[in-house]
């Protein structure tokens, strides 16, 4: 189908030629049929494994986001688009930030543990147990039930479940039997996300889960940068592929199977001011618990960026160290323990280091990146998803590859573009007038490279969403007379127009949060704030621990702002 | 749709005209165009002033570009799969557990550069000249000075002591899979206890409560009790070079450095430089490789990547010389093809 095409070409250059590449390349029928004692038995062991935390990570973030997700598509409350920004921070920071805030928070000498010591009660172990990593998850994955459940739910027609409330059931009884069989193709479609997102899960499993927990993409890191193992770490890749096709082509089948077309709503289930006393209880606790949840872990965050942390006791100030030969930081000289110094130290290069990064520059970096992403994603995703959502047998069995790049390694797929990418492009060096002109060192790379992950989140969104659009609706237009123009303004627009920012806001988070770009190559003349933040945490210092909390906090609010402001373009009337 | 489309490709080339913006246009480009490109590929650590660079770019009459490539074990392999068609001129960045991975992958074309005769022996550790050295640092146990003091515990002495039981779990360690300082360290017990006794040896410190993460930055942040995450382990492995950063990089002047290292099973790491084969700036690459070598770079080393140069002749700031250490007799095993085998048996008997 021609609409598929461009997508199809998009993830045939930049996502299979790379995997055949590289897979191919670690071909080893040898290895294969013999790869020493424990290969398989410990394949097995640590496929069980990510199999059973994804798992169970899935059905948590399930249980956290689907009243949220209530939350947000039926009632109107103050702050509500700030509490739904926050919930999509957690996704656009690099592992080693959040798992900072989590120390902070939860950690050996972490705030809850401090305050249970001075009750006198037994403190909790967090960091490295298998809750740390449910818990993670949950806090990254929740906005994608949020996003994808919480636009479903606001599109339903109100009529259906006042009409079963008029018939008698009671608001359960309608949850279970009219509304929840309505969103199934949307729940399915965040399940399939979240679950392949925490199955190929690497960060969060290596700082918080710790070295007794491993998975499928922890094993590929070590066999491949450790021990440069191609052969064994082209099985594990292909393993975790074929798991992804797997659930991929599983969930394809059922969700055809499952999906209720219904009338568009002219008019969207009203989003109400709560007015009962128990429906305003009921949001109060909600809103509290998700704000507890998303915020508590962040906070820690500008709150060391802005404090002068004291490793060790107040030593007295030196006289020897005190002249201008010192290479020694001096900080101002005010003794009380907030401080912007953090903040100030980050637009001074003290050692005139060819490698600074510059705040701005980064944060500009990051925001073109992301917006490059977007764009792509969402020019390459709307045709593909209308194309599958008006499925031929065709599509059909395009469907399941769709997701097959959340699936796959990192370390794979970026070894794969070294491998592939690497050559000259000689129509390219005619065109910039250079000598040696590679997509590998290009900028260019990041933002293909984001938009091969971002893909699969842009085209199951709007899936969903189309898919409640039925045809019959846009014949009988038809016959009514509308132009095909008329037809898509009036029809698929509505729908559409909300989906699309949605998809485009998840696109933006997906490109600031790196995943995918990870292992490729970086151009210090182009930096980004997360590779930033890597480099201060890299040297010990409390100056440059203060500067990757200034960083990260500048991160985050950035990218707040960013999805805010997208999410404001939405037109009145129909936001969420 | 179509509409759609075509408006939004229209905004992606509209968006693509804002590209990123480098941000150090160096100057030379502009003026000059006669000028050819160096590119150095580098792991994610280096470091280096730009004062220094730009003396290298002025005197000749050249750009310098680096790509950075991820840790040291991925810009290796990076720069291994990519041979056939080389993505830079040099590279920097192998250390010495590495370094057997490099030759036998024969990346690197040999250069006799006349500055080696600078360079002490011991450092020399391929004598083709692949591969040349260009600076050193041990990887060493840094324990918290006064988390010693306050409780009254005298300071390990050996690594045998990190197994008596008034040093329970106390010490902080990084998976040698994933982590070079903790590759490092394990070579340093496999060389103090041999193949057949170093089992043995972690065996000991596990039921000891030594603590295992995954990296550098967690053990440093996390975990150790001196730094600006407060955490629960006075004793972590890191660099003999940390306890001056910490002086460096510290709030407020500091009258002495609040961490030190213990001198006994130290890894001394060495990292060296190679020309890339197929390389079409070889004049240029040897003439970067002989800067790299001279005092001038050497001795802007310390303070930007915390390692010692190689070149005696390169001056040492002043706190480095008070602060930063060096140990006595560290060791400097290759595990060239064990390296898999031993991390597997060190896995096996700690993690499982």
């Amino acid at each position: 189908m021609k609409r598929l095409l461009p997508a199809l070409l998009f993830l045939g250059i930049f996502f299979f030629l790379p995997l055949a590449r590289i897979l191919t390349l670690g071909f080893d029928s040898g290895f294969i049929l013999n790869p020493g004692g424990t290969f398989y038995p410990r394949l097995v062991s640590v496929l069980g494994f990510t199999f059973y935390q994804a798992f169970a990570s899935t059905l948590f973030t399930l249980a956290f986001g689907l009243p949220l997700a209530f939350l947000f598509a039926r009632y109107d409350f103050p702050l509500k688009p700030l509490l739904r920004t926050l919930t999509a921070i957690p996704f656009m920071l690099p592992t080693v930030v959040v798992a900072a805030g989590f120390n902070a928070l939860l950690g050996p000498r972490g705030w809850l543990n401090l305050l249970l010591a001075e009750a006198g009660l037994p403190t909790i172990a967090f960091i490295g147990t298998f809750g740390a990593i449910l818990t993670a998850h949950v806090f990254y994955n929740t906005t994608i039930v949020i996003r994808l459940v919480g636009d479903a739910w606001a599109a339903l027609d109100s009529r259906l479940t006042d009409s079963a409330q008029a018939l008698g059931a009671n608001p359960w009884q309608t949850l279970w039997r009219v509304t929840l069989p309505l969103l199934r193709p949307s729940i399915l479609a965040a399940s399939l996300l979240v679950f392949l997102f925490d199955f190929t899960s690497y960060g969060v499993i290596l700082l918080l889960g710790g070295v007794r927990y491993a998975t499928l993409e922890v094993e590929i890191y070590i066999q491949t940068v450790s021990f440069l193992n191609l052969p064994a770490a082209a099985i594990l890749s292909v393993v975790q592929l074929l798991c992804t096709l797997g659930l991929s082509i599983l969930y394809s089948r059922y969700v055809t199977r499952v999906t209720a077309q219904i009338k568009p709503a002219s008019q969207p289930a009203a989003r109400r001011k709560p007015k009962t006393l128990s429906q305003k209880t009921l949001i109060l606790v909600l809103s509290l618990l998700c704000f507890t949840f998303f915020a508590a872990p962040l906070a820690s965050l500008p709150l060391r960026s802005v404090t002068r942390l004291e490793s060790t006791p107040q030593r007295s100030p030196s006289p020897s160290f005190s002249n201008n030969d010192s290479q020694i930081i001096e900080l101002s000289n005010s003794q009380s323990p907030i401080t912007l110094d953090y903040y100030r130290e980050l637009f001074i290069n003290r050692r005139g280091s060819i490698f600074y990064v510059p705040p701005f520059q980064a944060a500009l970096n990051s925001l073109a990146y992301a917006a490059l992403t977007v764009v792509l994603a969402l020019a390459l995703g709307f045709p593909a998803a209308t194309a599958l959502v008006r499925s031929g047998r065709f599509a059909r069995w395009i469907d399941p590859l769709i997701m097959l790049p959340l699936g796959a390694s990192a370390v794979t797929l970026g070894l794969g573009f070294i491998v592939t990418f690497n050559q000259a492009i000689p129509l390219m060096n005619w065109l910039l007038n250079t000598e040696n002109w590679t997509l590998l060192t290009s900028p260019y790379l990041i933002p293909l490279a984001h938009t091969t992950i971002a893909l699969p989140f842009v085209i199951r969104n709007l899936q969903a969403a189309l898919s409640t659009i039925p045809e019959r609706t846009r014949e009988a237009a038809r016959v009514l007379g509308a132009t095909p123009l008329q037809v898509w303004l009036n029809v698929d627009f509505p729908i559409v127009r909300r989906a699309a920012l949605s998809a485009g806001a998840l696109a933006f988070t997906v490109s600031l949060g790196e995943f995918g770009a990870a292992s490729l190559l970086a151009r210090p003349e182009y930096p980004t704030l997360p590779t930033a933040i890597y480099r201060f945490l890299s040297q010990p210092g409390a100056v440059n621990y203060g500067q990757a909390m200034a960083m990260a906090t500048l991160l985050m609010f950035l990218t707040g702002l960013g999805i805010f402001a997208i999410e404001r373009l939405r037109p009145q009337g129909s936001d969420l | 749709m179509k509409k759609l489309f075509f408006t939004l490709t229209a905004l992606l080339f509209g968006l693509a005209a804002c590209a990123p913006q480098p941000s150090e246009p160096s100057p030379l480009q502009h003026t000059n165009l006669q000028s050819s490109t160096l590119t150095v590929m580098t792991h994610d650590s280096f470091s280096i002033s730009e004062e220094v660079i730009r003396a290298f770019e002025e005197a000749n009459n050249a750009t310098v570009t680096f790509l950075q490539s991820g840790d040291a074990g991925s810009a290796l392999n990076k720069a291994i799969l990519s041979k056939s068609a080389p993505l830079a001129d040099l590279f920097y960045g192998v250390d010495n557990t590495f370094l057997s991975r490099a030759l036998d992958a024969d990346i690197f074309e040999a250069y006799q550069s006349p500055l080696l005769v600078e360079i002490p022996a011991e450092f020399q550790l391929d004598p083709q000249n692949r591969a040349l050295p260009v600076d050193y640092g041990d990887v060493c146990i840094n324990y918290d000075k006064a988390w010693f003091a306050e409780n009254g515990l005298p300071v390990p002495q050996s690594l045998d002591d990190l197994t008596k039981p008034e040093y329970n779990s106390l010490l902080v360690v990084q998976n040698p899979a994933t982590s070079s300082p903790g590759l490092a360290f394990l070579l340093a017990t496999i060389d103090r206890y041999g193949e057949d006794g170093y089992i043995d040896y972690w065996a000991a410190l596990k039921a000891n409560g030594v603590v295992v993460v995954d990296g550098w930055s967690t053990a440093y942040y996390t975990n150790f009790s001196a730094s600006s995450g407060q955490g629960p382990q006075p004793m972590v492995v890191s660099y003999a070079s940390s306890p001056a950063a910490e002086v460096i990089y510290a709030n407020e002047p500091l009258s002495d450095a609040p961490t030190a290292s213990i001198l006994d099973g130290c890894y001394r790491q060495v990292e060296f430089v190679g020309i890339l084969k197929g390389t079409k700036n070889r004049a240029l690459a040897e003439k970067f490789i002989d800067f790299m070598l001279s005092p001038q770079f050497q001795a802007d080393m310390p303070l930007n990547m915390f390692v010692y140069p190689v070149n005696p002749a390169a001056e040492l700031p002043a706190e480095f010389v008070q602060y930063a250490q060096t140990a006595p007799n560290p060791t400097r095993l290759d595990p060239a093809d064990k390296r898999e085998e031993w991390i597997q048996a060190w896995t096996d008997a700690v993690l499982r």
